[in-house]
């Protein structure tokens, strides 16, 4: 295995059809491999849907919620269409950058600015 | 005890004495030569940051290798190694029997050991879920080997063999793993020029990209921002690095080394369960192989084989390559761009290129140079990761057809 010489030389109309053939066999590889992709994704786009749907009657009554608050933060910290551990992941990313312990530092809200 | 003999056989024995004995017979000039570019190379590492994980060990395993009277490495074993006449045709046995230390290194590049660990490696370092969410980008990586199969046309055209054509049209793909993989089973005499060719150009992607990039988009094109995909759950990430092994290596069974190793690798990163087996591939495995690769490769930069005329075509065919990848995949930018009516940045064509995440980088600071608040970043990292699948493809297929 992986031990081969081979020093034919080959013609330049050869070489050409190896080019094409090449970059064909590259793109039909990758094209098959996006349809495989797409495929798996809408299945579990599928999935997750199905299982949100089921969830769904747990919910009883709609109830003024309050946003939640991220796990870490010291007080409240009010949140707008983000997800806790991202909040928790931002607040860790900004205390890194400032140097601070996250303990020391006191966030009051995140929102998602929408463009 | 005559001490006057000793000396006089210590001089003999010194390299000093091999390069002025055999300074125009045995190449001593070329050693001469290949050390200073050795040290050229560790310039470039050192001071210029050039791939320096990389270049530093092939530097100096090409001062190392260029040492008279060393011994560490034997072109002539492994010239006889390939020579089918030869009793040691095909025999580690007689490498390891009569090798210096970096023989015995080059073994794990001509078994295309180190390859595939650091393809693992990288594996375990690469987050598919920009290319999951958005699979269009394997279209871009597809359309950035362009260059690869352009710089083999040119190379058969400059009188090259298949094999060292295709090894040659390889370092289009930015990739160096499978640049050596290719190399080292198809031209290995050519692997010290291919892989500095290969590492120099990838460092140089800021410099050589731009240019290429502003000449294949207009400015209202690079202004063009892209709305954010969906996310990826962990199962996804988690069932493509399977499903691709097993789809890839169907399809080309040449490339399953190569992507069996870099989807081992993610899956490790991706499960969850395997923490450990992650960090040791990301880290400490990583950096003892890229040790042992860079060493080996720079051993094979002897001076009889680096200064020639071919490894002027080869530096000259390799720059081609990959502006010609670069130019492919920024044109299949600028058709999804057409064909989505605006809604695709062609800039993150130029990232299918592989060269992981440097050509992404590079895409996101042209963008932003012509929209400030333009982040193409995630976006870019989709064809940059189809672009090391692709040219793994690219890979399989040219060894499938000259690795016969």
């Amino acid at each position: 295995m992986f031990l081969t010489d081979n020093p034919a030389p080959i013609t330049l109309g050869e070489a050409g059809i190896y080019a094409l053939l090449g970059y064909a066999v590259v793109f039909f590889g990758l094209i098959m491999l996006m349809t495989v992709v797409i495929i798996i994704g809408k299945c579990f786009i599928a999935a997750e849907k199905k299982r949100k749907a089921q969830a769904e009657p747990v919910v009883v009554a709609p109830v003024e919620v309050a946003a939640p608050t991220a796990p870490g933060a010291a007080g409240d910290l009010k949140l707008h269409n983000v997800e806790p551990k991202v909040a928790a992941m931002l607040m860790a990313i900004v205390a890194d950058k400032l140097g601070k312990p996250l303990n020391e530092l006191r966030f009051v809200s995140i929102r998602e600015v929408e463009e | 005890m005559n001490i006057g003999e000793i000396l006089l056989n210590l001089w003999n024995n010194s390299g000093f004495a091999a390069i002025i004995a055999g300074f125009t017979s045995q190449g001593g000039w070329q050693n001469l030569v290949m050390i200073a570019i050795g040290c050229v190379l560790l310039y470039l590492a050192i001071v210029k940051k050039f791939e320096p994980l990389l270049l530093c060990g092939i530097a100096f395993g090409c001062i190392l290798t260029n040492l008279p009277g060393a011994g560490l490495y034997h072109q002539e074993l492994w010239n006889n190694f390939m020579n089918a006449e030869h009793e040691a045709y095909h025999s580690y046995g007689a490498i390891l029997r009569e090798g210096g230390l970096l023989d015995i290194f080059y073994i794990g590049v001509k078994t295309s050991l180190y390859p595939c660990l650091i393809f693992m490696g990288v594996g375990a370092m690469t987050d598919f879920g920009p290319l999951l969410s958005n699979p269009k980008s394997l279209l871009l990586g597809a359309a950035a080997q362009l260059g690869v199969f352009a710089a083999f046309f040119a190379a058969v055209a400059m009188g090259f063999t298949g094999g060292e054509a295709a090894s040659i049209g390889i370092i289009g793909g930015a990739d160096g793993p499978t640049a050596i993989f290719v190399t080292s089973q198809l031209a290995p005499h050519l692997l010290g020029a291919i892989a500095v060719a290969a590492y120099s150009y990838m460092a140089l992607i800021p410099l050589i990209q731009p240019p290429v990039m502003k000449l294949m988009t207009t400015p209202k094109q690079r202004t063009i921002k892209m709305v954010q995909t969906r996310e990826v759950s962990k199962a996804e990430k988690i069932v493509f690095p399977i499903v691709v092994t097993i789809f890839v290596a169907m399809l080309l069974p040449d490339t399953a080394a190569l992507i069996g190793c870099l989807m081992l690798g993610n899956l490790l990163k991706e499960t969850g369960v395997t923490d450990r087996l992650s960090d040791t591939v990301q880290n400490a495995l990583m950096n003892i192989v890229t040790i042992l690769l860079s060493t080996a490769v720079g051993s094979t930069m002897v001076g009889s084989n680096f200064l020639t005329a071919e490894t002027l075509k080869i530096v000259v065919l390799g720059v081609a390559a990959f502006m010609l990848s670069t130019a492919g995949g920024l044109l299949g930018g600028v058709i999804m761009c057409k064909l989505t009516k605006g809604k695709v940045n062609p800039l993150i064509g130029s990232a299918g290129v592989s060269a992981v995440p440097m050509a992404a980088r590079v895409a996101n600071v042209e963008g932003q140079k012509a929209n400030p608040s333009n982040f193409l970043l995630m976006h870019a990292m989709g064809p940059n990761v189809a672009g090391v699948i692709g040219s793994a493809i690219a890979a399989g297929f040219l060894l499938s057809i000259f690795g016969a």
